[in-house]
């Protein structure tokens, strides 16, 4: 049985491969440098060996296209031959390299137990060795051979290829394909190298062709260092160590020998990049994370005049709000011209199914859009002031101070290399200043008010030495730092037990009376509505599909959706 | 933290057995006679029997590793077969002048190299590619090449800088400093492009995740998220990458003590090497091994300092 997956899967790599410029003129230059080199003969113009004195140290010419040396031998014909010996060298190492690290890396991977634990200890041990220290001791014992020190630098080095290739075969290893050739009875091996290894040739590729460049540079090292390749035969190295020699008189011998080196060296690493990219799937062009932290440049779109405030205005306002996702040149819309008001005061839940927009709509309001999403038309008004005409410094001005966010993971919430009482305090530095002391304080207080008990240990804990309720609370306090006159709540208690749950919807509805505050309470949970809601905007598939105040809506709801979606809701029917 | 410190110990200690035994015993396999080499063609045959049993080399090989190795108990590594000089003695010589090079580079190379990453991960398209271009011309520079090119310009054309030689730092900083520039600057160009990339990769990652948002939502700004948080968290992946460079510096230390003749344990290995003084090569080999121990050490000990969580696995 064999993969068609994998097959499409390598040929996919290739072809992204070739469509990448800069790869494909890497490759050409490597391969036409190593079939020059392999027919030297043919092409050099002069005998490696032949030395001319009376032309010694000579720049280049028409008779020496590189120039001759100090013993008036002729540099291209030197640089072609010397290329056979130390190109040799890196297919010695690289053979080793990959023959011990693809052989080790699958059984280990493959195997597991005591087969897995002792092979990854032999390859952190390899990899622990300070390779160009072993490698010289070898050629102390066995002098001046290319074989035995790439050998043995090949090996040293297999330690890194032994890892990548157990670490793809351990997450391939349960993959259906494979369990469908155990069952059919075929053996260890016959899996190992029939059905696990070519799904394993992009990232072997990858590694092999970055240790290619690594095996030139040490063999050209030790060429220059001369204890790779005894004189008079020519190396790479070895010419780089004589031009050092005569530097003041001839420059051009060592740009040339050097030269021949990093453009070689330079061509593998550009191949193995290459390749790198082409097996990474999904890549964006532009860079996503400029647009997460909202480095999107200056909106060019003119500020709005400042309508001011009117006391029987709402707090908020949103109207013909449209929102979508950007891919590949096309544009999905998720939110269709929505329109709606948040009172002072007030909690507003804002209902529906997964994939309704009702998160999309949270996250627009704060500014803190996925980086694929754009607004394409609608005003979300704050007091009159147009938040989605702010740039990002406008914006992170409101967040905090006017708007907070409660969102749905807890236990990813905060930041787990901080304690709470960092970060809190953070918060409230960012707003405030003061003292450590006073910051301290006033963190504790919020703490308190948030129905934390014992805040003071709690400010020394990291995130991950506290409960997914109490992180939420943490949470909720950091949102209250700046004290903003609105809060979404973004499925606030989804991720949370049921009877942790109460108690965070309970700490809710105190602070929305404490506190003044508007709360946008986003969920899919009718119940949720029912028990803390003043009014519900119902949201089906992008649009509003009615909105009422919740008694109304529970009594007489008008829309088919939202009869549908309470008739779902396992705690509205045992009341009914 | 301290089960952390014995574990790694706990490894390198047959680390160390391994090496020495490996370089022992590959000490069998010269050919020729070490005593006769010593003592060259004109010796007598008593002086001839006099040696060997010296050099204990009528012995079984167990007997002699285990000479060996009581003589590395009592901090002795031997003598030099070239120069009859005490390596253990000849080692704590060198060392200063090659750890000089390796933390220097690894210092520069960590620094330039965090803030081009950081700037990588947060700029323009344009800037991104200039630098992802840069890498692989860096990393494929040879070092000992770039190292004869800096010194050609900037010691023998313009001299600025000392072409050779070395200056303890306790006879003059300031000369130690400028005879160092050079070859810190030959290592670190590979270093500081793979530092940059591990870092960038780190804070992309990093800025992607839901603490980030958490923070961003409570009006932190964009510097603290990045310099503040982000950048910890890569920290483990910095760390790690800055370990690697250290020990590839010891590599390149080899080839860039040659160019700028600096009487360290490159030097030393290489001219060992080349004269088959097989206890000195075995002393830096341990050497080396040694320093690769203490590095490992080091980074895990700064995993545990940076993210509390390795500690308690």
């Amino acid at each position: 049985m064999s993969n068609a997956g994998d097959g499409v899967r390598n040929i996919g790599v290739v072809g992204r491969f070739f469509r990448q410029p800069v790869s494909v003129i890497a490759l050409i230059l490597v391969l036409l440098i190593t079939i020059a080199v392999t027919f030297a003969s043919a092409i050099a113009p002069f005998p490696p060996l032949l030395q001319d004195l009376y032309r010694s140290l000579q720049g280049p010419s028409s008779a020496h296209p590189l120039g001759t040396d100090s013993l008036g031998r002729d540099v291209f014909s030197r640089l072609l031959y010397g290329g056979q010996t130390t190109l040799l060298g890196v297919l010695v190492g690289c053979a080793c390299f990959v023959v011990v690290g693809v052989i080790l890396g699958l059984v280990a991977g493959y195997f597991g137990g005591l087969t897995d634990r002792t092979i990854s200890g032999v390859a952190d041990t390899l990899l622990a060795l300070p390779g160009i220290v072993i490698v010289l001791a070898v050629l102390a014992i066995f002098s001046q051979s290319v074989y035995a020190s790439m050998i043995t630098f090949g090996v040293l080095s297999s330690g890194g290829l032994i890892r990548v290739v157990r670490a793809t075969v351990l997450s391939v290893r349960e993959e259906l394909y494979v369990a469908a050739a155990r069952v059919s009875g075929a053996t260890p091996a016959r899996i190992l190298f029939r059905h696990i290894l070519p799904g394993l040739y992009a990232p072997i590729m990858v590694q092999l062709s970055l240790f290619a460049g690594i095996c030139l540079a040490v063999q050209t090292g030790l060429g220059f260092l001369g204890v790779s390749t005894p004189p008079p035969a020519p190396s790479w190295g070895g010419m780089v160590g004589d031009a050092a020699v005569s530097l003041a008189q001839a420059p051009y011998y060592l740009y040339f020998s050097g030269g021949i080196i990093f453009i070689m060296t330079l061509g593998f690493a550009v191949v193995g990049d290459g390749l790198r990219d082409a097996a990474a799937v999904g890549s964006s062009g532009d860079n996503p994370l400029r647009r997460r932290l909202g480095l999107k440049g200056k909106s060019d779109q003119s500020v709005e005049p400042f309508a001011g405030k009117r006391e029987d205005s709402p707090l908020l306002s949103v109207e013909n709000l449209t929102v979508g996702f950007r891919s590949n040149g096309n544009f999905a819309e998720v939110l269709h011209s929505i329109s709606f008001d948040l009172e002072r005061g007030e909690i507003v839940g804002l209902v529906g199914e997964s994939g309704s927009g009702k998160t999309l709509t949270g996250l627009t309001l704060i500014g803190l859009l996925d980086p694929d999403a754009e607004v394409m038309t609608g005003s979300c008004k704050l007091e009159g002031e147009d938040l989605l005409r702010l740039d990002e410094r406008g914006m992170t001005a409101i967040r905090g101070r006017r708007i907070g966010l409660v969102s749905q993971e807890p236990m990813v919430a905060l930041d787990p290399l901080f304690t709470v009482g960092d970060q809190l305090m953070e918060v409230l530095r960012h707003f405030t200043g003061g003292t450590r002391k006073s910051l301290r304080d006033r963190a504790v207080r919020l703490l308190r008010d948030v129905r934390l008990t014992d805040p003071e240990s709690v400010l020394a804990k990291r995130p991950y030495e506290l409960s997914g309720g109490m992180i939420q609370r943490v949470v909720i306090a950091m949102a209250l730092a700046g004290d903003p006159e609105i809060l979404i709540a973004d499925e606030p208690t989804t991720a949370l037990d049921v009877t942790v749950q109460a108690g965070v919807l309970d700490l809710l509805r105190e602070l929305k009376s404490t506190r003044e505050m508007s709360i946008l309470f986003v969920t899919h949970d009718l119940g949720v509505v029912a028990d803390i809601c003043d009014r519900a905007i119902v949201l089906e598939a992008g649009r509003i599909v009615e909105a009422a105040s919740v008694d109304e809506l529970f009594a007489a709801p008008k829309h088919e959706y939202t009869r549908r979606l309470i008739a779902s809701t396992p705690s509205l029917l045992e009341e009914s | 933290m301290l089960l952390l410190i014995l574990r790694r110990l706990a490894i390198s200690i047959p680390l160390l057995f391994l090496v020495s035994i490996v370089t022992f015993v590959l000490e069998a396999f010269i050919p020729g006679d070490p005593a006769s080499n010593l003592l060259g063609a004109n010796a007598t045959a008593a002086q001839y029997a006099q040696v060997r049993a010296a050099l204990h080399l009528n012995e079984p090989l167990i007997v002699q590793y285990g000479i060996y190795l009581s003589g590395l108990f009592h901090g002795s590594l031997g003598t030099s077969i070239f120069t009859g000089n005490d390596v253990a003695q000849t080692l704590s010589q060198r060392l200063p002048v090659s750890l000089s090079i390796i933390v220097l580079t690894t210092a520069v190379s960590g620094t330039l190299g965090i803030v081009i990453g950081v700037i990588s991960a947060t700029s323009r398209r344009g800037v991104r590619r200039v630098l992802d271009g840069i890498t692989p011309i860096g990393f494929a520079l040879p070092n000992f090449w770039v190292a004869l090119v800096l010194s050609s310009i900037f010691a023998v054309s313009l001299p600025i800088f000392p072409a050779t030689g070395y200056t303890p730092f306790t006879d003059s900083p300031a000369q130690w400093l400028l005879g160092l520039v050079l070859p810190v600057v030959a290592l670190t160009f590979a270093g500081v492009t793979s530092v940059a990339k591990v870092a960038r990769d780190g804070m992309l990652q990093a800025l992607s995740q839901d603490y980030i948002r958490t923070l961003r939502s409570c009006g932190i700004p964009r510097r603290s998220l990045v310099w503040r948080h982000a950048l910890r968290n890569s920290g483990t992946k910095i760390v790690t990458v800055l370990g690697n460079i250290f020990i590839g510096a010891l590599s390149g230390t080899v080839l860039v003590e040659a160019v700028f003749v600096l009487p360290g344990l490159g030097s030393l290995a290489v001219s060992a090497t080349n004269s088959h003084d097989i206890p000195v090569v075995q002393g830096v080999a341990l050497a080396f091994t040694v320093v690769v121990v203490v590095v490992n050490l080091i980074v895990d000990v700064t995993y545990g300092l940076i993210d509390p969580r390795v500690r308690i696995k």
